[in-house]
């Protein structure tokens, strides 16, 4: 039987809604309106996991049985991933790592993580992408690079459509500009809206910036032609609805100086209306850092303690593997892939189990495999947008393997 | 972009006159336009010799495919399915003003543009811009496009 479905893409955390499936008798046919990067996703991993310990195939009972032996045996186990998971899941992973009282910890760690703090506690101004549809008609995409991370976000919501108040569309109603290190397909699409910065540089031309605006002549060490950055300041002085679109670019190099962002913020909305949404790349990234941020008042990096949470940088991942973690539980991610190589080196001397539907790097690592189910194909769920709004996905076909969720509840029920 | 010189390169260049065109160079123009079709040449189709050049014209013939009227051509290998060109287009959006104008999959058969596991499909060329009595030169599929996946010959 052939139908044909509306689908949330899971391909990244731009959660596009209005994709449309033909699904012929339990097997995806075709897919419309979803972008490559979610092409992808949808038609699956290219090698599948199956369950194993120690590289050796084994039944699922036996691998889960095998990875609540090495938790409940650990001092310390690290719970890692997530951003990839529904928000159930998450929600059984805050409740897995209360009952072994370990450390948990997400992608977001080393991303957004920070961005989102300041939003969910309201130190920066956030909005939704619909508003940044109907309403923005100023943006900037500050080290990001969406054109390939997030496909459709230029066409969906920030530059391309038109919008209740940018009914003349984005030649005349919208200003898209790129401030980065290279010229990225974003920076080319924002063509002579592009501001090229030393690698590095961010701080200080954001400070250049903020004496634009305030009428002071902006002074940087590096080579830059002041007219420009005034001539912009001018361009973000007119604005009636400004979004800054921060990616891991802006993220990264803000990172000693995190109170400088809200200070930008502020100084910008002295003159108008800006918000500021964090381009979390994994499709429930912020879904993770709400989570936990509910439960337990942090958005990452916690460990507990008798039930209760604290948070610190020593209980990051990268802290963590480097030290502390005896034991750790990967949730769908591939810190092999992703991390520095000095850091996930590490992973070679201690316990890795791997939850995850795919075969990536870390399974070479892993002492235990647990294939599960991807999450938006075949099993549904909760997850948070990159500007938090929450959002149903429901699956598409029926899977062969249980969820993560199942998984997870599945270990607490051997280690409880 | 693909040229006619380009074309010409890979056929016998004997001008033999088979394919009922007066030269090679003839009928390299029109491959190109679109009018003519590679395997309508006898001696490329026929000789061993011809076999790597055959390939060759197969592969960079193959885009301009199904863009013959208008010249419209999409490089499907560059396309990543970002759908700027479905939000852009004027045609798009006068058509389906609600979802594609809206940045929404189309919701309608009338748009030019459409993504389709991944990569752009383009029908109902003939209502572009371009073509037809009141014709623009009309550049809002071509310049937001990130890749470059859009040509018109
Ligand atoms: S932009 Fe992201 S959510 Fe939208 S279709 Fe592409 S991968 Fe999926
Ligand atoms: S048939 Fe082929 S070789 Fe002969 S003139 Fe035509 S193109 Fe040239
Ligand atoms: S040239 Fe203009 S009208 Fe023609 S397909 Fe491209 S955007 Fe549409
Ligand atoms: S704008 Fe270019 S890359 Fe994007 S869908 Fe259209 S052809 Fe493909």
């Amino acid at each position: 039987m052939t139908e044909m479905v509306t689908w949330t893409c899971t391909g990244c955390a731009l959660l596009c809604e209005d994709i449309q499936v033909r699904v012929d008798n339990n097997r995806i046919e075709q897919v419309e309106h979803a972008c490559l990067k979610g092409k992808a996703r949808i038609f699956g991993c290219k090698h599948v996991a199956v369950p194993a310990v120690n590289g050796a195939g084994v039944s699922i009972d036996d691998a889960i049985n095998e990875a609540a032996r090495i938790l409940k045996g650990a001092k310390n186990p690290l719970l890692y991933g997530w951003s990839n998971s529904t928000s159930e899941a998450q929600m059984a992973g805050i409740e897995l790592a209360r009952t072994l009282g370990g450390v948990l910890d997400s992608t977001s760690s080393f991303c957004q993580g920070i961005t989102i703090n300041e939003i969910i506690k309201g130190t920066i101004p956030s909005c939704t992408l619909e508003e940044v549809r109907e309403q923005a008609d100023v943006m900037i995409f500050w080290g990001a690079n969406p054109m390939s991370s997030h496909p459709r976000h230029l066409s969906r919501y920030s530059y391309f459509p038109r919008g209740e108040l940018r009914q003349r569309g984005y030649e005349e109603d919208r200003t898209a500009i790129s401030i980065d290190v290279w010229q990225s397909r974003t920076a080319k699409i924002c063509k002579d809206k592009f501001y090229r910065i030393p690698p590095g540089g961010d701080a200080e031309f954001m400070r250049g910036l903020m004496d634009g605006l305030s009428g002071r002549v902006p002074k940087l060490s590096f080579d830059f032609d002041v007219k420009r950055i005034l001539e912009l300041a001018a361009v973000l002085k007119k604005a009636e609805f400004g979004v800054i679109f921060a990616g891991l670019g802006l993220v990264y190099s803000m990172k000693e100086d995190f109170g400088l962002l809200s200070e930008f913020m502020d100084t910008l909305n002295r003159f108008s209306n800006y918000s500021l949404i964090p381009m979390a790349g994994h499709f429930n990234m912020r879904g993770f850092n709400q989570n936990l941020y509910d439960e337990t008042g942090y958005i990452y990096r916690v460990k507990f303690v008798d039930g209760k949470a604290a948070s610190g940088v020593e209980f990051s991942v990268v802290e963590q593997i480097k030290h502390g973690a005896d034991a750790v539980l990967v949730v769908g991610s591939d810190p092999l892939a992703s991390l520095p190589a000095s850091i996930s080196r590490r992973l070679k001397d201690i316990p890795v189990i791997l939850i995850d539907p795919c075969m990536n790097l870390t399974s070479q690592v892993a002492d235990v495999t647990i294939p599960c189910s991807t999450s938006g194909i075949e099993v549904g769920g909760t997850a948070v947008r990159m500007d938090g709004k929450s959002m149903e996905i429901s699956p598409l076909v029926q899977g062969v393997n249980m969820s993560d969720e199942m998984v997870i509840k599945r270990i607490i029920e051997e280690v409880g | 972009m693909t040229s006619a010189m380009e074309i010409y390169q890979l056929l016998p260049k004997t001008n033999c006159k088979e394919c009922g065109e007066s030269t090679c160079m003839a009928f390299g123009v029109a491959l190109l336009s679109g009018s003519r079709k590679f395997t309508e040449c006898p001696p490329l189709m026929k000789e061993e010799k011809y076999i790597d050049s055959k390939q060759k014209l197969e592969e960079i013939l193959k885009p301009l495919e199904g863009a013959h009227e208008t010249g419209l051509i999409i490089h499907d290998e560059l396309c990543s399915g970002c759908g700027n060109c479905v939000v852009a287009c004027p045609v798009d959006v006068a058509n389906d003003p609600h979802s594609s104008g809206r940045g929404f999959g189309p919701s309608n058969d009338k748009v030019i543009f459409r993504v389709v596991d991944g990569k752009v499909k383009a029908a109902n060329i003939k209502e572009c811009r371009r073509f037809g009595k009141d014709k623009i030169l009309c550049r809002a599929c071509i310049d937001p496009c990130p890749t470059e996946a859009i040509e018109f010959v």
